[in-house]
């Protein structure tokens, strides 16, 4: 039987890490590297790095650490933060990259994300969706909508209606990010979550608000997802990801013991 | 290793993470698409993932299936891995491919009735040994491995079956004859149980 996933997220930023709290005042909290090589150690079933760097011309630097990272972690590797491009995916998978992430720029032009699929394969394309709840509409009927720019700009695009549209041209995965979510360690947006996992026949990431075992657990049974996203309860040291496998296995959720 | 580890390149994927997963081990293991390269090889690893059909294209115009099926006949020891596995049964269902025909049987879709059971297959699952395999020396029960597929092997003959895997049935996750050995996971993605199953690659005499 197919374990659930923890996935860990690291925000990296001009090379270094860090992690956000509402997408705003991000405050550094160490080395990339490090951190990846430590959460391998310690059992962690696939790694994220999202690129939150600002200024182009400093975006070389992620390939580095992509690659440093893959040369020592043999666990699938996920990047995204400003992919534009098949050339800016063939770049990451290079450096060692597993699987890209596409996000903002899938919104704005989502022929993206079919020429992603076509060139790396679709189970390789993981389409992360930042999605912030609403009032019912004629353009967003589910109640969520699709925000892009680290939640800043609205879309007015259907959250439900953009993961089954992603899952059409040919994404492999999707991340449901809850922005109002993200960072409070409140819990995931269960509602949200089930109700695209249920959708969609691709598998589901339930990503923002993580800040008690509780929380992983819910996402991972009433949320319905395959594998649950975690970042602050993790980085700053509250919970070691071996921990966590262990309470979630002991309270019957199947997840990769043996590491 | 006095001999380096070919790594067959067919356009089918990014193989530097098989090469990098070589190194950790120990192997040194170079990427190459040269028929003559591959035939000298003192041992090939046959990785891929991607499309069944585009994939013979890629091998037959390069030269490359015949090394391969030369280098099978003369007993080196061969790992493939996931489509490196699948091509090297008769057939395909992916794009009703006429695939390398190494094992006799063919590969599958996955066909769910389960509708919480997604496809791709992907994630971590136990591997379950079924009969003594050198490659699959030490693993224990509850070892987890990472696939990724939509398509699965299924040999016509039981005695290649050398692992089960479970999703929503079973389905052979390690296939081999004689001095060819493939897994349908990827052992350069599964941590430390992945790295020893391509260490013992790495030393393997192509006996069974």
């Amino acid at each position: 039987m197919l374990s659930k996933r923890l996935i860990a997220c690291l925000d990296v930023r001009d090379g270094k890490l860090a992690k956000s709290v509402r997408f705003v005042n991000t405050k550094d909290i160490g080395d990339p590297v490090e951190k990846a090589r430590e959460y391998y150690a310690d059992g962690l079933d696939e790694l994220v790095f999202y690129d939150i760097t600002a200024s182009s011309d400093k975006r070389a630097i992620m390939l580095d650490v992509v690659e440093a990272v893959a040369k020592e972690v043999f666990i699938p590797l996920s990047v995204g933060g400003g992919v534009r491009s098949v050339a800016d995916a063939t770049d990451l998978r290079l450096a060692g990259a597993e699987k890209i992430n596409v996000n903002s720029a899938a919104v704005a032009r989502p022929a993206l994300i079919a020429e992603c699929a076509e060139a790396i394969g679709n189970q390789n394309v993981v389409l992360s969706m930042d999605i912030r709840q609403v009032p019912e509409s004629a353009d967003c009927p589910s109640g969520y909508e699709i925000v892009i720019n680290g939640g800043r700009t609205p879309m007015g695009i259907d959250g439900l209606a953009w993961a089954l549209e992603g899952e059409r041209l040919g994404a492999g995965e999707l991340v449901v990010n809850a922005i109002d979510a993200d960072g409070t360690r409140d819990g995931y947006e269960l509602k949200l979550t089930a109700m695209i996992a249920e959708a969609v026949r691709i598998p589901v990431i339930a990503s923002g608000g993580a800040g008690k075992p509780e929380h992983l657990k819910e996402a991972l049974t009433t949320g319905k997802a395959d594998a649950a996203l975690v970042a602050s309860m993790v980085h700053y040291g509250d919970y070691r990801v071996s921990e966590l496998k262990r309470w979630l296995h002991q309270e019957g959720v199947k997840m990769r013991m043996s590491w | 290793m006095a001999d380096p580890i070919v790594i067959i390149d067919y356009d089918a994927g990014n193989l530097r993470s098989v090469q990098r997963a070589c190194a950790e081990v120990g192997a040194q293991a170079v990427i190459s698409n040269d028929p003559t390269q591959v035939k000298a090889a003192s041992r090939i690893i046959f990785p891929g993932v991607g499309a069944a059909g585009s994939a013979m294209v890629s091998l037959r115009r390069n030269g490359l299936a015949d090394a391969l099926r030369g280098a099978v006949g003369d007993g080196k020891p061969v790992l493939g891995i996931c489509l490196g596995l699948q091509i090297s049964l008769r057939h395909s269902e992916e794009n009703d491919t006429e695939t390398l025909g190494l094992i006799p049987g063919e590969t599958r879709r996955f066909r769910l009735d389960r509708p919480e059971l997604k496809i791709p297959h992907m994630g971590w699952n136990e591997v379950r040994p079924v009969q003594p395999h050198p490659l699959l020396d030490g693993i224990e029960a509850g070892d987890e491995f990472y696939f990724v597929h939509a398509y699965y092997p299924a040999p016509e003959d039981q005695a290649c079956v050398y692992a089960r895997t479970t999703y929503e049935d079973d389905f052979a996750a390690a296939v081999g004859r004689g001095n060819y050995f493939g897994v349908q996971f990827h052992p350069e993605k599964s941590g430390r149980v992945g790295l020893a199953l391509l260490d013992r690659f790495t030393r393997w005499d192509g006996q069974c």
